[in-house]
């Protein structure tokens, strides 16, 4: 088990790392990384290159948005595999289904109850101040 | 202290500051692979209490996706990721915290045009890019199946 951690943090960190870097050298925007990563995912999983870092490195390789791209990738070959050329269109969303739908949720939830910042701030400050 | 030119070139760089690529990258390898670790960890409980192998992967994910929410709201998670960079970015927290932070900042303008346009300003391009690469592997797939490959 600690020796599973240890893969997560290794390969998890490197995939952060390698972004890191591609960030520092081209300035790339964060939701450009973002995007490139999860294409990257789909890419690596059609090679047949990502299944095996799964296999390895378990949340290591699905929590970084490759894993992301990876999930697209197996939910389209399952379904094509289940319902032939049907799977083209339905396969991909079903396999990211549980993750696109707690961002969702769960993003649209917190930005009703917590406050926008810049006024959460100066709702502090003002609290200080009154007392 | 009397140094010759060559000595005084070691000592300088065996005192300077790491260059910040370098400080960058090691920060960023830290926090994200400490958040894929933690991810892992509770993979293993999930699994220990009797969650199906294949579910477990996924609801690390949904739980680290409320863990980051919650964070975001309370402004916590910006101050991580002024110092990890792409370790805050790269993990599905860092595509969370995206999603939630211009919705929360722009709330003013409406349930509509303030929450339900932002929260999509990333999440968007995100699976737009991402469901259509899938669409691209899936011909592919299927071609590759049909020639019996």
């Amino acid at each position: 088990m600690i020796i599973g951690i240890l893969k997560a943090f290794a390969v998890g960190g490197l995939l952060c790392a390698v972004a890191q870097v591609i960030i520092d050298k081209t300035k790339l925007t964060p939701a450009r990384i973002l995007v490139s990563y999860v294409c990257a995912g789909v890419f690596l999983t059609a090679l047949g290159l990502y299944r095996p870092l799964v296999e390895f490195a378990g949340a290591g390789a699905t929590v970084p948005l490759t894993g992301f791209g990876y999930s697209l990738a197996k939910g389209t070959a399952k379904a094509i595999d289940q319902y032939g050329a049907f799977g083209i269109i339905s396969g991909g969303l079903a396999g990211t289904a549980a993750g696109i739908t707690a961002a969702v949720v769960l993003g649209f939830t917190s930005a009703l109850v917590f406050p926008s910042r810049p006024k959460f701030k100066n709702f502090i400050s003002e609290s200080k101040k009154t007392k | 202290m009397n140094l010759t030119n060559e000595e005084y070139g070691k000592y300088v760089k065996r005192h300077a500051l790491p260059s910040p690529v370098v400080k960058d990258t090691v920060k960023a390898f830290v926090i994200g692979g400490t958040i894929c670790a933690f991810g892992q960890a509770l993979q293993y409980l999930y699994v220990a209490v009797g969650m199906d192998k294949e579910i477990a992967p996924v609801m690390v994910s949904v739980t680290l996706i409320l863990i980051s929410v919650v964070m975001t709201g309370l402004g916590l998670y910006d101050s991580v990721a002024r110092h990890a960079g792409a370790g805050t970015l790269v993990p599905i927290t860092g595509f969370a915290n995206a999603v939630v932070s211009p919705a929360i900042d722009n709330k003013a303008e409406g349930l509509v045009l303030g929450i339900g346009v932002k929260l999509f300003s990333v999440a968007g391009p995100v699976i737009l890019f991402g469901t259509l690469s899938s669409v691209v592997y899936g011909i592919y797939y299927y071609v590759m199946k049909l020639m019996g490959v």
